[in-house]
């Protein structure tokens, strides 16, 4: 890859970084997935009222071998995986994934046989956006905490050290619910 | 440059160095070469490309994949390929009561949210038999919120209809004048979508203080925005070059494919069920169908364009007449068996039942209590039978059939989505004609993918 | 099955007396005179409660220590119902017209349609499914009927009405007349076949297809039955009764909330 990722850790490279992140966090591409109703929330921020335009975000490039960020917007039925993930697929490095709405976090209202439930389950996800649809607001404050997460991401032998370290964070959550009866539903 | 392939080869002169047949292209004569190449036989093995217009693409209007077969520009087949946004909503339904089914079909066709919900309703309450008995204020509130959403749906069409012919501002100052609208949608329902608002027996709630005022404004100043965006693109002469003469299907075609709607009345046919088949008062209402005789995509859009000037006619009538009414009238039917017990009041803590609705099942009543109960946790039982209610959706006729089995639950729910039937055409229309023509055809159709999955 | 199932209900609330509980004659099987009664609920209801129970027991998730559902539960067949003239509205007006149509072909009336309904301000011929296309074709073309639009196939699962099960239903508009027809058919599940009416209204397509591909009702003679919703290798058939809605536990801090499917539930 390129300089950054052959700098040793230190001064230097926490500067890289710095800049890297700034320039990053600046103009990020959504390769739009609209998909069903957070589709048209999404339309709405792209308008003059709430303005994407504002964060360099309103060149949306459809192509997403140009695009940084993946928004799937809407729920995710089992056909449209596939497609979703061989989209994920062909964005090139740094790419980032909001997932936008509750039915694409979760699954939203729609426990059923054709909705994934959650694209966590296909394309590793950085930002969780609850919402049936989020409002615009919502969105932007979602793209804003992103902003923060790219700006601080760190470059080369310092992200490896990042990512072990999340890791590590992950791997010690407890499970959530307590342990219960067999065959007790609460 | 010479070419060992028969396909034109720019600026062969050297006939001989050439293998096979040579054409000489000097511009705007593509025709004469393909009529020559295809007199020539040159094309009898077929240079025919398929092409995946993916379910991922700015332009279609959503999760639609197009599998094209090309023979240069010229589409040859089209095969729309749909179910990437099932979402199995009639199936989901079946296990929720009759009140929640509104939440589940408010979201199939996500750009007319409340006309998914008042088909529902009317054909749930066509099976309860309570028809006659919807509150008239609650029936104006219908009529409303329905020219309402017409207005925000056409908008929220036409606006990614500019998008994708490339006219960005289209997009723009048709968001803008779609976020008014929502903002109406939000103070009325409180969401400015999916809002399950129509319930079977009337609407959740009534107009918020203020309402009939922030109608007014509405009124007073959208009609010159809708006229400013009307003036950029009625006449703009790529506008017309793109979508006059395209995507034609005239009357008996739209017989056979079962189109509804829009489409319809761009053949010059004033087929509206508002005025055919009146429901929640509609007959009551002065309002003119437009109609246009082009049968093309352009006619399409005068249509839209002028069913939201005559929805703004309508919403002026409705404001006038809840004006003139006074609010002590219910918004839910007064049958305590099937009304929705939601006597809501903003309080410190958020939305939620107001205290003397709390007082009264909790201190007055016992059986508005039980009611309360039973209604919430079982819901109303529906007598036997089956029903179909169709409305004027802005995208065509929407129907409900709904089959009940007596019990709590709807035993069978089907949404006739226009949308679905309507891309049935997209074959009709678009093979014969250019790629480019593509676009604009599926943005007069308007579909929705929410709708035509289901 | 837990719950008691050997006695049967007897609310005493609605026999006013012990032994034998006297319920009211059932009302006529022509549901419009009872319309115009004014009372259609109730006897509605009552006709429900003269139907034969098809389940009993406690309602909601057997063996949990969920309490609710402590009274007793009987849920009561759907009768089929069957109008006799006259029907009312257009409805006497697009039946003689069908069945001239009919006899002008030498087809009749009583072989074509197998019973009428007129509910609900609407009317329902039932057809068996080898005349389907003659009378959907007669539908369209005889000028005192002229139904041009066909809104599509909508299907339906009735699992308890052997013999039955796979019913498709096609609603017809005539934009010359201003009337609505809806068309019944069913085919038993062992044999789920319906003659296909894509050459009568082109726009049936579609919705066939989406038929198919939710009930497994197979349409001879359409040019193209595949799946249209469903991933194209998908098994099952999802809106049928007895396919599951396929949902997953939701885990929240402290609980697990069953999927919709495993809830309890009170019809």
């Amino acid at each position: 890859m390129g300089i950054e990722e052959k700098l040793p850790s230190g001064v230097l490279l926490t500067s890289v970084e710095k800049i890297a992140g700034w320039a990053r966090a600046r103009s990020v591409w959504p390769a739009t997935f609209g998909l069903a109703c957070c589709a048209i929330e999404l339309f709405q921020t792209g308008g003059p009222k709430h303005d994407l335009a504002r964060f360099g975000m309103e060149r949306a490039s459809a192509t997403p071998r140009q695009a940084d960020l993946m928004i799937v917007a809407g729920r995710v039925s089992q056909k449209m995986a596939p497609v979703l993930r061989q989209i994920y697929d062909q964005m090139s490095d740094p790419k980032w994934v909001i997932s936008m709405g509750v039915c694409a976090s979760s699954g939203g209202m729609f426990n059923n046989y054709a909705i994934v439930q959650g694209v966590d389950h296909i394309v590793p996800v950085d930002i969780y956006l609850p919402g049936c649809p989020p409002r615009p607001e919502m969105l932007m404050d979602s793209i804003l905490k992103l902003h923060d997460k790219i700006m601080n991401m760190k470059l080369g032998i310092d992200r490896d050290r990042q990512i072990t370290e999340l890791e590590e964070a992950r791997l010690g959550i407890q499970p959530l619910h307590i342990a219960s009866p067999e065959g007790s539903q609460l | 440059m010479t070419s060992s392939t028969p396909h034109a080869a720019a600026g062969a002169s050297d006939a001989e160095a050439a293998e096979g047949r040579v054409y000489t292209v000097s511009g705007e004569d593509w025709d004469e070469i393909v009529a020559a190449a295809n007199e020539a036989g040159d094309f009898e093995s077929g240079e025919r490309i398929v092409v995946n217009m993916g379910p991922q693409h700015p332009s279609t209007h959503g999760v639609l994949r197009l599998v094209l077969t090309l023979e240069g520009e010229t589409v040859v087949e089209v095969r729309p390929a749909i179910g990437y946004l099932h979402t199995g909503i009639e199936k989901n339904m079946e296990y929720r009561t009759w009140t929640q089914g509104v939440t589940f079909c408010t979201r199939a066709d996500y750009l007319m949210p409340i006309f998914n919900e008042t088909a529902y309703c009317l054909a749930v309450e066509r099976l309860l038999g309570i028809e006659d008995r919807i509150p008239e204020r609650a029936r104006i509130i219908r009529v409303l919120m329905l020219e309402l959403n017409r207005i925000t749906s056409h908008l929220g069409g036409i606006a990614p209809m500019g998008l994708e012919l490339g006219a960005t501002t289209i997009y723009t100052q048709g968001a803008r004048l779609r976020e008014r609208g929502l903002d109406l949608l939000e103070l009325i329902t409180g969401l400015r979508m999916n809002h399950a608002f129509i319930r079977p027996g009337g609407v959740a709630q009534d107009l918020p203080l203020g309402g009939l005022e922030a109608l007014r404004a509405f009124l007073d100043t959208t009609p010159k925005l809708v006229h400013d965006l009307r003036t950029l693109i009625d006449a703009n002469p790529v506008f017309i070059g793109r979508n006059s003469g395209i995507a034609y299907l005239d009357l008996p075609s739209c017989m056979a494919l079962g189109v509804t709607g829009p489409m319809l009345r761009a053949t010059g046919l004033p087929w509206d069920l508002r005025k055919s088949q009146p429901y929640c008062g509609y007959e009551t209402y002065d309002f003119d169908v437009p109609v246009a005789h082009t049968c093309d995509a352009y006619g399409r859009y005068l249509v839209r364009m002028g069913e939201v000037d005559q929805s703004l006619r309508i919403i002026r009538q409705c404001v006038d007449r809840l004006a003139s009414r006074g609010p002590a009238d219910s918004v839910m039917i007064r049958d305590a068996k099937i009304g929705w017990p939601a006597q809501l009041s903003l309080g410190p803590d958020g939305l939620g039942p107001s205290s003397e609705h709390i007082a009264h099942i909790m201190g007055q009543s016992m059986e508005a209590l039980i009611h309360h109960f039973k209604l919430i946790t079982e819901g109303f039982r529906v007598p036997a039978g089956q029903a179909y209610a169709a409305i004027e959706s802005p995208r065509g006729e929407l129907g409900a059939h709904v089959v009940s089995d007596g019990g709590t639950r709807p035993y069978r729910v089907h949404l006739r989505d226009p949308s679905f039937t309507h891309l049935q055409s997209v074959a009709a229309m678009c093979e014969g004609g250019f790629v480019a023509d593509l676009i604009p055809a599926i943005a007069s159709i308007d579909p929705v993918m929410g709708g035509v999955d289901r | 099955m837990s719950g008691p199932e050997e006695t049967p209900k007897a609310g005493p609330e609605d026999t006013g007396g012990s032994g034998t509980p006297q319920r009211p004659k059932p009302p006529a099987a022509d549901v419009a005179a009872a319309e115009a009664d004014g009372d259609l609920p109730a006897r509605l209801g009552r006709a429900r409660l003269d139907a034969p129970v098809v389940r009993r027991g406690m309602f909601g998730v057997q063996g949990t220590p969920d309490t609710s559902g402590y009274g007793l539960l009987s849920v009561y067949e759907a009768r089929p119902i069957e109008s006799t003239r006259p029907y009312g509205s257009y409805f006497d007006e697009v039946a003689d017209a069908l069945g001239s149509a009919l006899e002008a072909t030498g087809i009749g009336f009583s072989d074509a349609i197998e019973r009428v309904v007129a509910d609900r301000g609407e009317l329902t011929f039932y057809v068996p499914r080898e005349r389907l296309p003659e009378v959907a074709a007669k539908l369209r073309d005889d000028p005192a009927l002229r139904f041009e639009l066909c809104s599509g196939v909508s299907g339906v699962h009735y699992p308890e009405d052997t013999g039955r099960e796979l019913h498709a239903v096609y609603h017809m508009l005539s934009i010359t007349h201003n009337r609505r027809v809806r068309l019944e058919v069913s085919a038993p599940a062992a044999d789920p076949h319906v003659p296909s009416l894509v050459g009568v209204y082109p726009t049936c397509n579609w919705h066939e297809r989406e038929t198919w591909d939710f009930f497994g009702i197979i349409f001879d003679g359409h040019p193209a039955l595949t799946r249209i919703e469903m991933p194209d290798d998908w098994k099952g058939h999802p809106q049928r009764k007895d396919y599951p809605l396929g949902g997953i536990p939701v885990e929240y801090r402290g609980a697990k909330i069953p999927p919709p499917e495993d809830r309890r539930h009170y019809s």
